[in-house]
């Protein structure tokens, strides 16, 4: 219809931080553990909605998203240490496991929650628009972009200015030889899990405020987050930085100069990705 | 790391080419086709129609086995493929096309779109043809439901009815049999050919494949594309099964739902579609007489099965009755 | 346990209506099988929930009976996908052997059965299912819109209402299918020949879950006003985001009933008030009937009845006074499909007469419906103005209105 504002801009970047903040979780798990956790959308939602429950009773954004962030990871343990364990370091059969605990989860949520479409509530703070002479933007998407900015500087110095962080790296490009350097990578593996898990949590909160929460929402979100990982490669940050910055500015001119294609937007350039760089931007072969 | 689903079993399927268990397999098939001819005789009217569903989509089960059992390749895009010859065969035959040449040209276009898509996806193994063939899924969907002028978009195409002598569902089951039963033998002969075989050590090994001095990325393609022909098939049959399209005949759900069969069928025992299909449908069918919650019983099937028992039944069956034979010939 | 016996329990005890265990030895023969289709999972769950919610509670206030025979009410879900509601319809009517078929929620699902039906003769009844032309140019004799809508009926009425605002600039925006092109079409077919230009159109895909960049586009174009059709999760964001960037105050929001829906709203907050909306049914009316039922509802679901619930209520009443009119005989499907056309309904909440015209759709009064808060903090939509006896062809000639394209993307009247 026409070109970008910076309205469109601004949106997508929004959107991007929200993708990102899903996603590294997503690449992180997927990077240490080679798992490809299809059960990651429905994490997101039932994030989302523990948020929702947690904020709308103490009325406390802030509770909400230690709720979400805490059950979440608490049904990451429950993958975890309950499921994944028993199959072993088959991928594929991880990958169609997963993709059974989607089914399931969401069913659950939907017999607990009904079909009906929620919204995280938001501090007062973060309501309504901020207006330069006329340009109108809300302030909730704004704080969004801060806090994807903030996920991605924490995730950063969590991983290459701690020891944990080293291990985790070094996992990601070699498990085999940790372990055999008598590293615990058992508990390496099960901290990943759990912190990608909370990070699907928060998105859910996050998410849940704006783009609120219904059956299906999971699957929009995996979708967008296994495009985020796949043109950014498996287990990079600054992947899921890019490939989310990418994948929120495809959605956003899709919508605006291709309606009728806006799908083929995003995923046509990522299946051409794929198929040439099957390991993604910054993804590294083992 | 094996990147593929269980390919001992499907190994040891392989070598059941001689005696007993030969012999045991092919009075097995025998028996489960005389079975299918007999059924519509006994069965009521409903349950007919249940039984073409299962020979239908256990021929899509088995298009996803060519690759994943005899390839190492696990698809996400055969219900995308599957469903653009729905499209294809509806969209002609609504304009007044015969049935006959609105089927062959979604065949057609189904192994078109395989060709295009095996380009794409050839390059890639493991988790990550997976994540490729999702995405190019995706696309078809997306495209199917946005498309309005030609797919109708959300509300799809309605077919004009099946010809006048296929209107009854026992004479229309026996034509999907008679075309089924003949798709199976082709994929049989196929998977059991030269070309079946250099796909099985392709499987086992690339580069030692490779290093015998075959095209590994030509064979691949060859695979894709017959695979993706024989699940065209089963979408035009679908096609004239259902009467109807919509996007959801090309939605992600389906190919997992095919997946699905395949695995519990067991991978790379081909005949296993069967198995599956007619497991995963009726559970279905039996399920939802008794509650709403199939997306959990769904779920919870494929965590099981998953867990203990990924070789599927067919393969399940198949090693207890390898160990029982090779102990009573000790 | 039986599914069937167990959801015509659960529906009554939520109706809280004492069901006492003589009925079935008081009716008379063989009763009649009803199989009643909703989207229980999927996106809009909450939808198909509230349809059956709505079919029960007649049938639990009438004691199971329907024109004096036991009524068996077998509930399946169609996946909000129109396969598995080919399915399903196949199941009820060549296994469970149903003597009619109602629901459906999205018109695809509809369409489906709706095409599945035309071979085998089953009476259909589709309260929710809206496409036009199954009531005008592809209708089939055993489907029949009972208690429903036509997608393009109410948005005529609106954009009348609009013109009368002063309002002469319009622009639209709408998910993208079948359902949204109708709704959109007679809002601008009407607006148009009534002076008003309509700058503007926009088509989202269903699930949008980011309107930024066409809230962008529409707050740049300098309307006097904007027409929405949203359906289900859609509809809550569109409306969240629209007061979030700003445009809530400055430019009025005028939408379909789907929009403004109880099913949509009743989780919202402030961003609904005074969005306006048409419809047959106001759940904040001040008409007797319509308070009665909605006080009735209420106790039983601890919700204001959505069009969901409202629309299969009625619906099962108009079948049921059909019945009563041949003595509930179902034997001859054309006697009853004959009396269903010639019922009048006068007993709905609606608490006036409504009937069928000569191509199956009701004649209703058009209410105009603000959302407004009640003393007890939820917002329903309160009429202020009325457009009686309002038919599916609005003021044209039927004959020559079915002689324009049916309304897509393309072709917007």
């Amino acid at each position: 219809m026409n070109g970008l504002s910076l309205l469109q801009i601004l949106n997508g970047l929004t959107f991007a931080a929200l993708l990102f903040i899903v996603a590294s979780g997503f690449t992180l798990i997927f990077g240490l553990l080679r798992i490809v956790n299809l059960a990651h959308g429905a994490l997101y939602l039932a994030g989302g909605y523990v948020g929702y429950s947690a904020a709308t009773t103490t009325g406390s954004f802030l509770i909400g998203t230690m709720a979400a962030m805490g059950a979440v990871a608490l049904i990451g343990l429950v993958i975890e240490r309950g499921l994944l364990r028993f199959v072993g370091d088959n991928e594929m059969r991880q990958v169609l496991l997963t993709l059974g605990v989607t089914f399931l989860l969401n069913d659950m949520l939907l017999v607990l929650y009904g079909g009906d479409t929620f919204t995280v509530p938001v501090p007062e703070l973060l309501r309504g628009a901020l207006n330069w002479s006329g340009f109108f933007y809300p302030k909730y998407r704004l704080f969004v972009l801060g806090l994807g900015i903030a996920v991605f500087i924490l995730l950063w110095l969590l991983l290459n200015r701690t020891r944990l962080g080293a291990l985790i790296r070094a996992g990601v490009d070699d498990a085999e030889t940790i372990a055999a350097l008598g590293v615990n990578i058992r508990r390496i593996f099960l901290f990943t899990f759990l912190l990608g898990a909370a990070l699907a949590g928060l998105g859910g909160v996050i998410g849940g405020a704006f783009l609120t929460l219904y059956p299906s929402a999971d699957a929009e979100i995996l979708v967008f987050s296994l495009a985020v990982v796949i043109i950014g490669g498996r287990g990079s940050l600054l992947g899921a930085a890019v490939g989310a910055i990418a994948v929120g500015m495809l959605n956003t001119i899709g919508q605006v100069m291709f309606p009728e294609l806006a799908y083929f937007v995003i995923f046509g350039p990522m299946a051409l990705l794929l198929a040439f760089r099957p390991l993604g931007l910054f993804g590294r072969s083992v | 790391m094996t990147a593929s689903l269980s390919s001992d079993s499907a190994a040891a399927a392989g070598d059941l080419s001689t005696s007993r268990v030969g012999k045991a397999a092919t009075v097995s098939v025998l028996l489960g086709a005389l079975v299918l001819a007999a059924l519509p005789m006994v069965l009521p009217n409903y349950q007919v129609s249940v039984l073409t569903e299962v020979l239908i989509f256990a021929v899509l089960a088995m298009s996803i086995d060519m690759l994943a059992g005899y390839a190492g390749r696990t698809s996400l895009c055969h219900g995308a493929i599957f469903g653009t010859a729905t499209y294809m065969t509806i969209w002609l035959a609504q304009d007044g096309s015969s049935i006959a040449v609105a089927m062959i040209a979604g065949v057609l276009m189904a192994t078109m779109l395989a060709a295009v898509f095996g380009m794409l996806a050839i390059r890639t193994s493991g988790v990550y043809f997976l994540l490729l063939t999702l995405a190019l899924g995706m696309v078809v969907w997306g495209i199917c439901l946005r498309w309005t002028s030609v797919t109708g978009g959300e509300n799809g195409l309605r077919g004009p009815g099946r010809p006048e002598f296929l209107n009854d569902h026992v004479s229309f089951y026996y034509v999907v049999f008679v075309c089924v039963a003949l798709i199976t033998l082709a994929m049989w002969r196929i998977v059991r050919s030269p070309f079946g075989l250099t796909m099985r050590g392709i499987r086992d090994s690339e580069s030692r494949m490779q290093a015998l001095g075959y095209n590994v990325p030509l064979h691949m393609f060859a695979a894709f594309t017959i695979s993706g022909f024989f699940a065209g098939m089963a979408g035009a049959l679908y096609a004239v099964f259902n009467n109807f399209v919509s996007p959801s005949a090309v939605a992600l759900v389906l190919s997992v739902e095919g997946l699905l069969m395949t695995i519990v069928g067991g991978v790379g025992t081909l005949f296993g579609g069967f198995i599956g299909a007619a497991a995963i449908i009726a559970l279905e069918n039996v399920v939802s007489l008794y509650t709403e919650r199939w997306q959990s019983v769904l779920g919870a099937v494929f965590i099981i099965i998953m867990i203990f028992a990924p070789d599927g039944v067919l393969g399940r069956l198949k090693d207890g009755f390898g160990k029982w034979t090779s102990r009573s010939s000790r | 346990m039986d599914r069937r016996t167990f959801l015509f329990a659960g529906g009554s005890l939520a109706a809280s209506i004492p069901l006492s265990g003589s009925w079935m030895a008081r009716a008379q023969g063989e009763p009649i099988r009803i199989g009643l289709m909703a989207p229980l999972t999927g996106v809009v769950a909450s939808g198909g929930r509230e349809m059956v919610d709505g079919f029960q509670m007649y049938f639990a206030e009438k004691g199971g009976l329907i024109a004096g025979r036991p009524v068996e009410i077998i509930v399946e879900d169609d996946g909000a996908n129109p396969d598995i509601a080919l399915q399903k319809a196949r199941r009820l009517v060549e296994q469970a052997k149903v003597h009619l078929l109602f629901g459906n929620l999205l018109a695809n699902t509809g369409l489906a059965v709706a095409n599945y039906v035309e071979s085998t003769g089953t009476p259909y009844f589709i309260p929710i299912i809206a496409a036009d032309d199954l009531t005008q140019r592809h209708r089939i004799s055993n489907v029949i819109r009972v208690a429903g809508y036509s997608a393009s009926h109410f948005p005529r009425p609106l954009a009348d209402w609009a013109l009368a605002q002063g309002w002469r600039k319009a622009a639209t925006i709408s998910q993208d299918y079948t359902f949204g092109h109708e709704q959109c079409g007679g809002f601008s077919q009407v607006f148009r020949a009534g002076g008003g230009e309509v700058i503007g159109q926009f088509w989202h895909p269903l699930n949008t879950s980011d309107f930024s960049s066409y809230l962008g586009q529409l707050a740049g174009l300098g309307v006097d006003v904007i027409f929405a059709m949203e359906t289900g999760a859609d509809a809550t964001r569109f409306m969240q985001q629209y007061r979030d960037f700003g445009l809530k105050g400055n430019i009025p929001l005028i939408g379909a009933m789907n929009m403004t829906d109880q099913s949509v709203i009743r989780t919202m907050g402030d961003e609904v008030e005074g969005i306006v909306s048409a419809a047959h049914f106001a759940e904040g009316s001040t008409v007797p009937a319509t308070q009665e039922f909605v006080a009735r509802y209420e106790a039983a679901y601890k919700n204001l009845p959505s069009l969901y619930g409202f629309a299969m209520y009625s619906g099962a009443m108009w079948i049921d006074e059909a019945l009563k009119s041949i003595d509930g005989d179902i034997s001859d499907t054309g006697a009853f499909l004959a009396a269903v056309s010639k019922t009048e309904l006068t007993g709905s909440p609606l608490g006036t007469a409504v009937k069928l015209d000569d191509y199956g759709n009701p004649i209703y009064d058009v209410v105009i419906r603000s959302l407004r808060k009640r003393p007890d903090g939820r917002f329903w939509n309160e009429p202020i103005a009325e457009y009686p006896a309002v038919s599916q062809f609005w003021t044209y000639d039927p004959e020559e209105y079915l002689r324009q394209p049916a309304f897509s993307r393309d072709y917007q009247g």
